[in-house]
C-alpha cells in the first residue's frame, strides 16, 4: 500500500492589504507541489494573490477551551489527531 | 396562478434570479472559471491589416487554433481519470486554457477569411468557431500530429505537454509582436498560460524521472514514443514562412534553438538522455500542418463532432 | 483520543448545549461517538457523490456540441472535483484519510448519491442534471451550510456558492435548446421525463422510513426532513418547468390551494432500494471507473512521494 501524500493547509491573501486567511486543505507530495495545487484548486490561478501552504502536521494548536482538561498536552497537532473511528474488520493495514 | 418560491426560506437564496438569468446567454465568464475572466480582445482593433494575405492569416490561425483544440481534447479526457483530485483539477485548468486559445484563434481565422468556414444549412445559428471545430473533415485540420495521438499513461501526457508547451510558448513569445493586433493579444494571454503549463509538465518530468524505478521506466518509454513527433513542432510550413515574412506570424524554425535549450535543461536536470529517434515521416512530405494526420484524428473527431453534426441547425 | 469516563456526562451536556445554541462543533471538541460516526458517514457520502458525479457528465465533455458548452461543462466537472476535495478535507478533520475513504468507496463500504447510478443518454442530460439534480442537491445543501459540524459547514459554503452557478448553466442550456429545433425540444422533454423521478429520490426515503433522520436532526447535522425538502423542491421546480415549456411525468401533480403546496406522486421506492443496494443501471460501472483511476494513479503518487523524500534527503546531505 502506497503512502498518501501529506495534508497541507492553504492560506490565501485575496488582495493587498488583507490578512492571509485559511481557505482549506489539499494533499501534495512536497511544498512546491502544494503551492501549485493551491493555485489550481483554491485560486484558479488568479494572479496577484499570495498563497501560503503549510503541512498540517507542522501546526501547533492551543486547546480550543483552556479549561478543558482533555487537551492538556500543548504540543497536540490539530488536524490529524487520532480518532476512534471504527474501522471494519476487513480493512487491511490498520 | 403559479406560486413562486418563498424567498424568505433558507433554500430560496440559491434559486434567486434563476428565471431572470437564463436569458443571459452571452455571459459565460461566471461558468468557465479559469478562462475568460476578461475579454483578451477588449479594445483591440480587429480589422485585418490591409497588406496581409487574408487566406494565409486564416490558415495560420487554424494551425495554432487546431493545435490548442486537439491538445485540449486529449487533456480533457483525463477528467475523472487523473492520479489524484488535485491533478484532475490541474489538467482541467490546462485544457480550459487551451480551449480558450482555440476559440479565439478559430474565430480569428473565420474573421480573416470566411471561406475557410464550412457551409451549413441556411439559417443555421451555429457560430463560425463551432462550424470550424465541428463541421470540418480531418483533412482540413492543421494541427501537428503530436497533439492528436491517443493518451497513454500520465508520463505520456506529461512528456507530450512538455514538448507541446515548450514549443508553443516560444512561438507565442514572439507572436506578441505580430502586426495583427488580434494575434498579438491572443499571444499575450497565451504566454502567461503556457508558462504555467510548461512549468507544470517540467516539474512532473523531473519528478517521474527521479521518482521510482517504475516512473523512470514509464517516462523513458513515453519519451521514446513521442520524440519522433517533436521535429514536426519546429518545422516550417510554407504558410508559416509567408506569415512570418509579413511580420504577422512566427516561423517555428526560428525558435527551434531556444526550444531545444529548454528541453536540454529539463533532460539534464532529470538525468535523462536525449532519445536517439528519427522524425516520424509524412506522406510525400505532408504532415499535420498539411492536413495529413495519424489514424487517431478521425476517431477523435468522430467523438468530438457527433452531437453537433446530428443537429446542423441546432442552437446550443 | 484518550479520555476518562469521569466527566463523560458533563462533556455530553456541554456538547448538547453547544448544539442547542446553534454553535459549531470543531474538530478538537469532545463529541459523542455516534455523532462523529454520523458526521463522517454523511460527509464522506457527500464527498463520494461529488467524485462519482463527475462521471455521468464528464463523459460528455469530449462530445459537447459547441466550444462554449465544452468550456462550461469542463469547468463544471472540474468544480465537482474541487467540491469532493473540500469535503474529503472536512472528513479528514475526523481523522480518516482521503485514501482510506476512497478505499471504502471502491470496496462498497460507503455509499454515494444514487442519482449517479442512472445513465446519461443525450446532451440534454447535461442540462437536466444541472437543473434538477443540482437543484435538488442545492435544496439539500443550503441548509447544511448551518450544520453543527464546523468544517462541514465551511466546506458547504464554498460548495453552495458554486452549485448555484451549476444549476443556472443547466437551466440555461435547456432553455437555449427549447428555442432550437423540434429535435432538440424532444431531447429536452425526454431527458426531463427520465430524470424527474430519480431527482425526487435524491431526498431519500419518506420520513417514516428514514432510519437516521431523527437523531441527525437532534444533533443539528441535518436541518430538515426528507419529505419537507422534497416538497420544497417540487414547489420550486413546477414554475421553472412551465417557464421552460416542459412537463413532468406525474399525473398526480397539481396545485393544492388548501395546503399551499403542490401534490405529487411517489417515486418507485422499490427501484430506489434496488439502486441503493447496488443494482442500479450504472453502479458497477461507476465504481469500476473510480477504482481504475485510483489504482492507475498509484504509481504516479508513489513517484511524487519518492521524489519528495529524495529531495529532502539531498537538501540535508
Amino acid at each position: 500500500m502506497s503512502a498518501e501524500w501529506p495534508l497541507y493547509e492553504v492560506f490565501v491573501r485575496g488582495k493587498r492589504g488583507l490578512n492571509h486567511v485559511h481557505v482549506g486543505s489539499l494533499h501534495a507530495a512536497d511544498d512546491e507541489m502544494a503551492v501549485r495545487h493551491a493555485r489550481d484548486v483554491y485560486t484558479r490561478r488568479n494572479e496577484g494573490v499570495s498563497i501560503w501552504v503549510v503541512r498540517a502536521d507542522a501546526i501547533t494548536a492551543s486547546s480550543p477551551d483552556e479549561k478543558d482538561p482533555l487537551f492538556a498536552p500543548s504540543g497536540d497537532k490539530v488536524y490529524r489527531h487520532p480518532t476512534f473511528y471504527d474501522i471494519p474488520d476487513n480493512v487491511p493495514h490498520m | 396562478m403559479t406560486p413562486t418560491p418563498d424567498p424568505s426560506h433558507e433554500a430560496g437564496s440559491a434559486y434567486d434570479g434563476l428565471l431572470e438569468h437564463h436569458e443571459v446567454a452571452g455571459d459565460d465568464s461566471q461558468w468557465a472559471f479559469g478562462t475568460d475572466f476578461e475579454d483578451p480582445l477588449a479594445g483591440v482593433d480587429t480589422t485585418v491589416p490591409d497588406d496581409v494575405d487574408a487566406a494565409a492569416l486564416a490558415t495560420y490561425c487554424l494551425m495554432l487554433g487546431d493545435d490548442a483544440l486537439v491538445m485540449s481534447h486529449r487533456l480533457s479526457e483525463w477528467t475523472s481519470n487523473a492520479p489524484d483530485l488535485e491533478e484532475d483539477i490541474a489538467l482541467a485548468n490546462t485544457a480550459l486554457d487551451l480551449l480558450g486559445q482555440a476559440r479565439l484563434l478559430l474565430a480569428r481565422a473565420a474573421a480573416a477569411d470566411a471561406s475557410v468556414v464550412p457551409a451549413l444549412p441556411a439559417g443555421s445559428p451555429v457560430p463560425a468557431e463551432d462550424a470550424l471545430a465541428f463541421f470540418r473533415e480531418a483533412g482540413a485540420f492543421r494541427n501537428v500530429r503530436l497533439a492528436e495521438v491517443p493518451n497513454g499513461d500520465f508520463a505520456h501526457t506529461m512528456v507530450r505537454l512538455l514538448l507541446f508547451s515548450t514549443a508553443r510558448l516560444a512561438v507565442l513569445g514572439r507572436l506578441v509582436d505580430s502586426r495583427d493586433p488580434v494575434l498579438a493579444a491572443i499571444a499575450a494571454k497565451g504566454v502567461k498560460e503556457l508558462t504555467y503549463h510548461r512549468d507544470y509538465a517540467g516539474r512532473w518530468f523531473l519528478t517521474l524521472a527521479r521518482g521510482t524505478d517504475e516512473s523512470h521506466r514509464r517516462l523513458l518509454a513515453a519519451l521514446d514514443e513521442l520524440w519522433p513527433l517533436y521535429p514536426e513542432l519546429l518545422a516550417t510550413h510554407p504558410v508559416e514562412a509567408a506569415v512570418a515574412a509579413a511580420g504577422v506570424g512566427v516561423d517555428p524554425a526560428s525558435v527551434a534553438a531556444e526550444v531545444d535549450v529548454v528541453l536540454e535543461q529539463v533532460l539534464a536536470v532529470s538525468g535523462v538522455e536525449r532519445p536517439d529517434k528519427a522524425a516520424l515521416a509524412g506522406v510525400r512530405g505532408r504532415t499535420g500542418r498539411d492536413g495529413l494526420h495519424t489514424e487517431s484524428l478521425t476517431r477523435l473527431l468522430a467523438e468530438m463532432q457527433v452531437v453537433a453534426r446530428a443537429h446542423p441547425t441546432g442552437l446550443w | 483520543m484518550t479520555t476518562t469516563d469521569v466527566s463523560e456526562a458533563g462533556l455530553l451536556a456541554q456538547f448538547e448545549a453547544t448544539v442547542a445554541r446553534n454553535d459549531r462543533i470543531e474538530p478538537r471538541d469532545w463529541m459523542p461517538d455516534g455523532y462523529r460516526r454520523t458526521v463522517l458517514r454523511q460527509v464522506a457520502q457527500h464527498a463520494h457523490s461529488e467524485i462519482i458525479g463527475m462521471q455521468p457528465e464528464g463523459g460528455w465533455i469530449t462530445r459537447a456540441p459547441s466550444l462554449r458548452r465544452k468550456a462550461i461543462l469542463l469547468a463544471k466537472v472540474q468544480d465537482e472535483a474541487g467540491h469532493g476535495l473540500y469535503l474529503y478535507s472536512a472528513a479528514e478533520t475526523l481523522g480518516v484519510s482521503r485514501q482510506e475513504l476512497t478505499e471504502m468507496l471502491v470496496d462498497g463500504r460507503q455509499k454515494y448519491s444514487s442519482i449517479f447510478n442512472y445513465p446519461t443518454l443525450s446532451y440534454a442530460d447535461v442540462g437536466t442534471i444541472g437543473w434538477l439534480v443540482d437543484g435538488a442537491a442545492i435544496c439539500n445543501q443550503v441548509p447544511l451550510c448551518r450544520t453543527s459540524y464546523g468544517p462541514y459547514g465551511r466546506a458547504m459554503i464554498r460548495v453552495c456558492k458554486e452549485e448555484s452557478f451549476h444549476q443556472r448553466q443547466g437551466y440555461e442550456l435547456l432553455a437555449t435548446m427549447m428555442r432550437g429545433t423540434d429535435a432538440q425540444r424532444a431531447m429536452v422533454q425526454e431527458s426531463v421525463d427520465r430524470f424527474w423521478w430519480p431527482a425526487l429520490m435524491m431526498f431519500g426515503p419518506p420520513d417514516d422510513d428514514s432510519p437516521h433522520t431523527e437523531q441527525s436532526m437532534a444533533w443539528g447535522i441535518k436541518r430538515n426532513t426528507n419529505d419537507d425538502l422534497r416538497q420544497r423542491f417540487v414547489d420550486m421546480s413546477v414554475p421553472q418547468a412551465e417557464a421552460l415549456g416542459v412537463t413532468f411525468p406525474d399525473p398526480d401533480l397539481r396545485w393544492n390551494a388548501e395546503r399551499g403546496h403542490y401534490d405529487f406522486g411517489q417515486p418507485d421506492w422499490t427501484e430506489f432500494m434496488q439502486v441503493v443496494k447496488g443494482n442500479g443501471p450504472c453502479n458497477a460501472q461507476r465504481i469500476a471507473h473510480r477504482r481504475r483511476a485510483h489504482e492507475d494513479g498509484a504509481w504516479v503518487r508513489d513517484a511524487a512521494t519518492a521524489f519528495a523524500r529524495r529531495e529532502q534527503q539531498e537538501a540535508i546531505a
